[in-house]
């Protein structure tokens, strides 16, 4: 026990001299910025660039879903300075006052680069453009594998086919499972409306049998492996599966979905808010903005960046750049009010308990 | 004397991060938004979902627990018979899983168990039926059982290796076969062993939310995962510190059984 | 003779069920498809990367550093504890003893949260020390549960015996007593830091931003897939621990054929 001890201290030194070198957490010369973004939503070569360019140390923070960030912002254990949460949560931080003012005139590329469609389409969580730059956006539809499913598919209800019995990947998201849910039943995704939300929790309850896992970002894994035969997914998720299995198809169903934004906000308690300011205007540059779409193959927002793309198939991709007039009823979630998300909590809870 | 001053940085310690700490845990379970006193957050164990969720634990933690003695029993016994020196080694084995981390081999299990996994491969190369519990209240038994193995092998392997073997002997001597030296020597010799093993198997498992999610698909909903829902997601710390007193109620009756067969206050385990 | 094989082939079982997903883990290790649902050909390539991913190099670092920084405090502050719990009447000992076996005894998640609500009402920021003064709180059971027993049995006249002599406490300590209990003090100090290493759950409540122990880059990787990288790093460390642990095990009887 004793010269295993001793061995082992060896061993450790031995990895620490190795990997020493790279733990120098020297503040950057300019001060340091907080970032809490999605799990891999960003190329890390970016970060460095940013790190080089500007002298600010990126630290860096990942979350898995909204629900999961928001308390954490709100606590304010640790204070962020830059932070992308969608739609319906920008507009409950707004609501709750977790979030300050942007200041566009320090940041040109915000101004110049993003879209105005999506600054429109932002205004209805964010009214004046005031709190957020749209960072990526897309669409939530079906995936599913040629192989195993011969029918077309064309609508939500297929999630609820007895063949696909243990075949079936759902979203482990309160919003996005009700998402689905209450499309197929050609009811708002926003409702408040309690026999709706009845009818639909009944729905889902009687689906679970059928499937096979609720699932984060875990779909891609298991749809490549060809674990399962439909699964819900959002589109970049969707282009990235396609790289690595060709048997895969995407399609949004024709009773409509969720088109949503995920954009970079500074929280009230951000300590270097200028920092913040010139990393979302770093993310917002042309060249970075392209690195990062090649990277996560999430749709961007960006027009300059959209212009750089090279490759004609993601260029013309449906996916990646969906022509949004063909499809009705497509929506994007509203904050519901913290009974709208207490509601939806129980509910939830109830179809998953 | 100044020997009694040396417990004072331990002293410090525990009242710090253990005593006051889980003060605080009580303080929110026990309050509402408000801060005013409540006790809804431990009644709403009777509600559905929770009560489900518990009674899940419980028996899922059960029936691994059973499982993990029934397998290191005989594991333990075996071990305990051989020479000293190859013991240790073969100890550490069981320990060595332990540098590989916890959350990789529970994902290892996924591949392995999952419908196209490498099992369910290896059984439809040899025509044999697959094997279809991944994201099943089985695979995380599997995964229980495969996580706290070791904790159930280690204490009753130390209880056991005591046992003086003149007394196994004399038995043998006195007329006694194997069957009865087990049960009327060896095994009430190693309670102290199982009830520890049985501790550390059980309240693990009954707790956790990764294993579960990991392997379960996220379809069945435990206790560990409603509280880690609350904390990280719900945002209801108050509710969630209610679950955990609720939770904390059954790992103390637990505690109690082995404090009872444990005179000494110490876990033989270790 | 049937008896013993079927002894070897138990054992035998029970050691393939403890390893198929360690085995599982360095196969995709060497796996050049990027997710690990698809065999994409042998490959090394991942432990090139491996080298020059610095994120997870950090989090290697970080998850070492807590471990050893954690597993020495706590030996430390555990070893003293002792000492002077040995010393105690039977009553303060049981209450002593009782506490320290909450975070042990006590569920994980519990444990983590506790400790989350304490730092965020004291105002600690989240991160390196956070998890550290984590680590240490539950360590310590790990080595009073295995200093203690040494400590029982050593014999106390040889201690007030060297006192007589005219040794200080000091002295008397490190020259009678420590030697005796150190067996005790070290495997306490491997089980803290192999406990450490393997913590997940109590990092996950008690982490800040930037600081990642490879567990917690594990969790947040689990759902997007894991980088092959990963794969590559715990086969390195698992594979140099079985070399240590063979070479510890086997040097003493090399040794004695020569």
């Amino acid at each position: 026990m004793k010269k295993l001890t001793a061995l082992l201290l060896c061993g450790i030194t031995a990895v620490s001299l190795l990997t020493g070198c790279g733990s120098d957490s020297n503040a950057g010369v300019n001060g340091e910025v907080y970032v809490y973004n999605w799990g891999e939503y960003i190329d890390p070569e970016t970060l460095d660039m940013f790190e080089e360019e500007t002298g600010i140390k990126v630290i860096y923070d990942e979350f898995d879903i909204n629900e999961n960030m928001y308390p954490k912002v709100e606590a304010g254990a640790v204070a962020y300075d830059v932070v992308c949460p969608s739609d319906y949560m920008i507009q409950k931080m707004i609501d709750n006052g977790l979030l300050q003012e942007l200041n566009f005139d320090n940041m040109p590329n915000a101004k110049a680069n993003i879209g105005a469609q999506y600054y429109e389409q932002a205004a209805a969580f964010d009214p004046g453009n005031k709190y957020c730059v749209p960072y990526c956006w897309g669409t939530v539809g079906i995936l599913y594998n040629k192989t195993m499913v011969t029918e077309p598919v064309t609508s939500w209800s297929i999630l609820w086919d007895e063949k696909y019995d243990d075949n079936i990947l759902m979203q482990d998201s309160v919003r996005d499972a009700f998402m689905v849910a209450l499309k197929a039943k050609g009811y708002s995704m926003n409702t408040m409306d309690k026999s709706q939300l009845e009818e639909v929790t009944n729905d889902l309850i009687a689906q679970k049998p059928l499937v096979q896992a609720y699932v984060l970002d875990q779909v891609r894994d298991k749809m490549i492996g060809g674990e399962a035969a439909l699964g819900v997914i959002y589109s970049g998720e969707a282009i990235y599966t396609q790289r690595d299995n060709a048997d895969l198809e995407y399609v949004i169903p024709e009773e409509g979905t969720n088109v949503w934004i995920d954009g970079w906000v500074v929280p009230k308690n951000a300590p270097n808010k200028e920092n913040a300011e010139k990393f979302i205007d770093f993310m917002c540059r042309g060249d970075i903005a392209l690195m990062n779409f090649e990277y996560i193959t999430y749709s961007t927002p960006n027009t300059a960046a959209q212009a750089l793309i090279e490759d004609e198939d993601i260029k013309n991709s449906k996916i990646a750049f969906p022509d949004l007039s063909q499809y009705e009823n497509l929506e994007t979630y509203r904050y519901l009010g913290e009974e709208g998300d207490e509601l939806y909590n129980s509910l939830w809870k109830k179809v998953k308990g | 004397m100044s020997k009694k001053l040396l417990s004072a940085p331990y002293l410090f310690w525990s009242v710090m991060f253990i005593l006051i700490p889980l003060g605080m845990v009580f303080y929110y379970g026990f309050t509402d938004k408000t801060g005013a006193f409540t006790l809804d957050n431990i009644i709403a164990i009777t509600t559905a979902e929770h009560s489900k969720a518990l009674w899940e634990a419980l028996k899922l933690s059960f029936i691994s627990t059973l499982i993990c003695f029934l397998l290191a029993y005989p594991l333990a016994l075996i071990l305990s018979s051989r020479n000293v020196k190859q013991n240790s080694f073969l100890i550490l084995i069981f320990i060595l899983p332990m540098w590989m981390n916890f959350l990789l081999r529970t994902l290892a299990w996924q591949t392995l168990l999952e419908k196209t996994g490498v099992i369910n491969s290896i059984l439809k190369f040899l025509n044999l039926p697959t094997l279809n519990i991944i994201n099943k209240p089985e695979a995380i038994v599997l995964g229980m059982v495969y996580n706290f193995l070791p904790f159930m092998v280690l204490p009753l392997y130390n209880v056991l290796v005591k046992i003086d073997k003149n007394v196994i002997n004399a038995a043998r001597d006195l007329g006694a076969n194997s069957v009865q030296t087990f049960f009327k020597i060896i095994f009430p010799l190693s309670l102290p062993g199982v009830f520890s093993g049985i501790t550390m198997v059980f309240v693990p498992a009954l707790t956790t939310f990764v294993i579960s999610n990991i392997l379960g698909g996220s379809k069945i909903l435990l206790i560990g995962n409603v509280i880690e829902q609350e904390f990280t997601q719900t945002g209801n710390w108050h509710l969630g510190s209610g679950l955990s007193i609720v939770l904390m109620v059954f790992i103390i009756i637990n505690m109690v059984i082995s404090a009872l067969t444990d005179k000494d206050g110490e876990a033989q385990g270790l | 003779m049937i008896k013993t094989t079927a002894q070897k082939i138990y054992t035998f079982l029970i050691f393939v069920f403890l390893y198929a997903p360690i085995v599982t883990l360095m196969v995709l290790s060497f796996n050049a498809s990027k997710t690990r649902a698809k065999w994409g050909g042998f490959s090394l390539k991942w432990y090139k990367n491996l080298f020059r991913n610095e994120a997870i190099l950090q989090a290697l670092w970080n998850t070492l550093a807590i471990a050893f920084l954690s597993a020495l405090i706590a030996t430390v502050i555990g070893t003293i504890a002792c000492i002077s719990i040995n010393s105690m009447k039977k009553r303060n000992r049981a209450v002593i003893m009782g506490i320290t076996n909450i975070p042990m005894l006590n569920a994980e998640i519990v444990t983590g949260i506790s400790l989350m609500l304490l730092f965020i009402s004291l105002g600690i920021k989240f991160g390196f020390t956070t998890i550290l003064l984590s680590h240490i709180t539950f360590n310590i059971p790990y080595v009073i549960l295995s200093v203690m027993p040494r400590m029982k049995q050593l014999n106390p006249s040889t201690y007030e015996a060297a006192l007589d002599l005219g040794a200080s406490h000091t002295v008397a300590f490190f020259k009678v007593v420590f030697p005796d209990i150190l067996p005790g003090i070290l495997s306490g100090f491997l089980m803290a830091f192999t406990m450490s290493l393997d913590d997940f759950i109590i990092t996950y409540f008690t982490k800040g931003p930037g600081v990642d122990t490879l567990s917690t880059k594990i969790y947040t990787e689990v759902r997007k897939g894991i980088k092959p990288e990963m794969y590559a790093l715990s086969t390195i460390i698992f594979v140099s621990v079985l070399v240590l642990l063979l070479l510890s095990n086997y040097s003493p009887k090399d040794k004695k054929k020569v």
